[in-house]
């Protein structure tokens, strides 16, 4: 069912809106489920393009603004399109100490990219992370599903450059 | 399924134990934590799995996927159980060979086997290896032991009887004076007693009410939640039911952070396999009491950890907190009585309705009680999880469990506590565990990260780099916090800069006065504390960086040269081999010069220079 007409958005396809009505659908009725809404449509899209925000708000019967707030105050949301792979270098204490700060420059210089930014060609996004919880490999990068343990400033790129 | 009832449960449990007894069939513990599957321990499972099938060794081996081990930093982990050798760093090509040497002709792969740094000597049995022999496994009793994604493995280790006794035989009453006879202090981070606090919400009355566990590990540097909800889920549900009846409450939340994706999978099965036995939803053991149990995902925002900003994220809302009174035990949740707990909190309750509140108050200290997990990590040889009486000293944690710092480099301050805790120096190594102890120092106990700094860590720098995070954390709601944190940032960037001046250092100290006693929550009351922490222990580090510009440590960027002492260059190459940007002039036998044109400054040099020989 849709919560009204799905608008035009060059990223989000027939079989996207239709997981996204489904995700509605099971959260419509479930009071403080914005977030899991929010959640579940940007795995599905990559990120919240801010009519996708609306049509949420209009499916859940929140006004926009709400949406909007919750979406802004959260780090896990993006309204930004992001890169094919994503890249998470943990900026915990544990990876601070094993020298996470030369791993990061590594990377700023090597692909031109700011902390938080997407390469041009939209190969990757940079995200500076608190402790992915694996401190015990310190320090840890994650692309994408693979968590990396033990990246030196040394080692980095090659790992990075197998992500085509 | 059938429910079970008590004595289903116990004909249960004493079934499983029987036949684990009779079975002859060894255990090879394979751990399946998120670090050690980080290093491959899934093509270790395959390859192990694969290989027994070949040898025709199933009915004799068994393949088991554990949580954390706890000795992360050596995984893929193997442990055969129950003869108890400890293979490290596998890879699924050690397989075959292991399989053959050690299962089929009996001896131990030499080259798998644990090697103590200190020693250089081999050591085949996990309880012989000094990272294990010095802990107390209480809460992680488990961990290692059982696949965590098997009801039944738990239940043959006596799980669910802390449940059936706390439903069946006690009321809530007794249970709340078990937990405060335990002395059970909560493992989040602030020590409140556990048993108070459930007694205050108990007596709030209300129809609804809710238990909620949090599970947002937000500190950098503490994994010890996500590690017993891999490990033990089990546990930790326990203690949630437990936790109800001793309240009235029938739903229960698990706030969990959202990087945590294996813990919230395991976590979900448990409280399936749970529900599916009865041990979990309507007249839970035929006892009448129902518990549901829900898990809430955060969305990565450090302050939802703080539990009135994490019952607002609950309910939907922006995780910002609000002033307390009233207190969740009153209004909570949805404006009903709440309690929170931390995860390692409720992960000890089972185990003190079965053993008793006095079984657990025997280990500890006055005034801190029973064991604490900790997270070892940063620059210590033993890197991992582990679980220690209160009581034990930070140098024992740093130097028997944790093996000493690495490549002879030395001890320059332990961090407790995260962004709200402290530094501590040598001369208070022999501080005892102890919520108080520790306090006294300048540092809190915390949840349980412990970073190991050696001498090669700024500690100004470090300093700006927990003002970066809390400030960056800081949810704005008040301007003592927003502002301050700002502010302090600033000042120390300015420092690391070598752009401080002497009073910046005295704005240091003052600002802290304000902040402490006018922000609103946690958050903002504990911001400065890494500040003061490092201001009462390495003041000389601060002022060499204001007075004489210059980083002893040589980790600020902006104060160092870039320049090769020709006296102390030995002519190794090894920065010239590191540098990514080609800016070190090198040849054969003769002294490196750095380009600083072309130099980014990226610090690797100063980190492969084993003669610091670069400035
Ligand atoms: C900013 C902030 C972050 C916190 N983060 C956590 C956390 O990640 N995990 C946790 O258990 N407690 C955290 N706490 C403490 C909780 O507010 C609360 O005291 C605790 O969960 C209560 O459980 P306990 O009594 O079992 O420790 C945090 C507190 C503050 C102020
Ligand atoms: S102290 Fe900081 S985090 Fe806490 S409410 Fe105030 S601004 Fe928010
Ligand atoms: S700091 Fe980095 S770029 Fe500069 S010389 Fe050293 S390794 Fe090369
Ligand atoms: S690593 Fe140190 S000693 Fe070796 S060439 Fe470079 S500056 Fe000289
Ligand atoms: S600090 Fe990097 S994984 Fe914990
Ligand atoms: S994850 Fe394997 S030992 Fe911790």
């Amino acid at each position: 069912m849709a919560y009204s007409t799905h608008p035009q958005h060059p990223d989000i396809d027939n079989e996207m809106w239709a997981s996204i009505d489904e995700i509605i659908g099971r959260y419509r009725h479930k009071a403080g489920s914005v977030i899991a809404a929010l959640r579940e449509c940007q795995n599905v899209v990559g990120y919240l393009p801010p009519l996708l925000m609306d049509y949420i708000g209009r499916g859940l019967n929140l006004p926009p603004s709400d949406v909007y707030g919750v979406a802004s105050f959260y780090a896990l949301f993006s309204m930004e399109p992001k890169g094919r792979h994503t890249i998470k270098v943990c900026m915990g204490t544990a990876c601070y100490v094993k020298g996470i700060k030369e791993v990061m420059s590594r990377i700023t210089n090597a692909y031109h990219l700011e902390e938080g930014g997407t390469s041009l060609d939209r190969r990757f996004s940079l995200e500076a992370v608190r402790c992915l919880g694996a401190c015990g490999l310190a320090p840890v990068m994650v692309v994408d599903a693979d968590t990396h343990g033990d990246v030196k400033s040394d080692k980095v790129l090659d790992i990075i450059e197998t992500y085509e | 399924m059938e429910k079970l009832t008590f004595e289903g449960l116990q004909q249960r449990q004493k079934a499983l134990s029987e036949k684990a007894a009779s079975a002859h069939v060894s255990q090879l513990l394979i751990c399946g934590g998120t670090g050690c599957h980080a290093t491959g321990s899934i093509k270790v499972i395959d390859a192990m799995k694969e290989e027994i099938r070949k040898q025709g060794l199933t009915d004799k081996y068994e393949v088991v996927e554990t949580g954390c081990n706890g000795f992360c930093a050596m995984g893929p982990i193997l442990v055969v159980h129950p003869e108890g050798v400890f293979y490290q760093k596998l890879k699924a090509d050690d397989v075959p060979a292991l399989v053959q040497e050690h299962l089929i002709d009996g001896k131990h792969v030499e080259k798998l086997l644990y090697k103590d740094p200190n020693t250089k000597k081999r050591i085949p049995l996990q309880d012989d290896i000094p990272f294990f022999s010095h802990q107390m496994p209480r809460v992680l009793r488990n961990k290692g032991l059982i696949d965590p994604e098997s009801i039944d493995d738990y239940i043959r280790r006596d799980g669910y009887l802390g449940t059936a006794k706390a439903l069946l035989e006690m009321t809530p009453e007794a249970i709340i004076g078990e937990v405060k006879t335990s002395g059970l202090r909560g493992r989040g981070g602030a020590g409140f007693p556990t048993g108070l606090k459930w007694e205050f919400a108990s007596k709030s009355p209300s129809e609804v009410k809710y238990v909620l566990c949090n599970a947002d590990e937000g500190d950098p540097g503490a994994f010890m939640d996500r590690s017993i909800l891999e490990a033990d889920p089990h546990a930790v549900i326990e203690g949630m039911i437990i936790a109800a009846k001793a309240i009235n409450a029938h739903q229960g939340y698990v706030y969990a952070r959202t990087e945590y994706p294996l813990a919230i999978r395991r976590l979900q099965k448990a409280i399936d396999q749970a529900k599916e036995l009865g041990l979990m939803g309507e007249n839970i053991l035929d006892s009448g009491f129902d518990f549901e149990l829900e898990i809430y995902q955060g969305a990565g925002a450090f302050v939802c950890g703080e539990e009135t900003a994490l019952m607002r994220s609950i309910e939907g809302k922006r995780g910002m907190p609000r002033p307390r009174p009233p207190f969740p035990a009153h209004k909570g949740l949805w404006e009903k009585p709440t309690i929170l707990n931390n995860v390692e909190s409720f992960a000890n309750v089972a185990q003190i309705i079965v053993n008793g509140g006095q079984w657990y108050a025997s280990v500890g200290t006055e005034k801190s009680k029973g064991t604490k997990v900790f997270a070892i990590s940063g620059d210590v040889n033993n890197i991992g999880l582990v679980e220690v009486p209160m009581g034990a000293s930070l140098r024992s944690i740093v130097y028997d469990v944790g093996g000493g710092i690495p490549k002879k480099k030395k001890f320059k301050a332990v961090q407790l506590g995260g962004p709200s805790g402290g530094c501590i120096p040598e001369q208070y190594l022999d501080t005892p565990v102890d919520y108080d102890e520790i306090a006294k120092v300048g540092a809190i106990m915390g949840s349980g990260g412990v970073i190991v700094m050696d001498e090669d860590t700024c500690m100004v720098d470090m300093a700006r780099f927990f003002m970066d995070f809390i400030q960056d954390e800081s949810c704005g709601k008040c301007t003592p916090c927003r502002e301050g944190t700002r502010r302090f940032l600033q000042l120390l960037e300015k420092i690391c800069d070598g752009k401080g001046i002497p009073e910046d250092i005295d704005a240091l100290e003052e600002m802290a006065v304000v902040i402490k006693d006018t922000a609103l929550c946690g958050l903002g009351q504990t911001a400065p504390n890494p500040v003061l922490s490092t201001l009462r222990y390495f003041r000389d580090e601060y002022e060499a960086h204001v007075l004489e510009k210059r980083c002893p440590a040589k980790r600020c960027v902006n104060l160092l040269k870039f320049e090769i002492d020709p006296d102390n260059c030995t002519g190794c190459g090894m920065c010239f081999k590191a540098c990514p940007a080609d800016a070190v002039i090198w040849k054969k036998k003769e002294k490196a010069v750095i380009d600083k044109e072309k130099c980014v400054k990226c610090l690797t040099c100063f980190a492969k220079c084993k003669f610091d020989a670069i400035n």
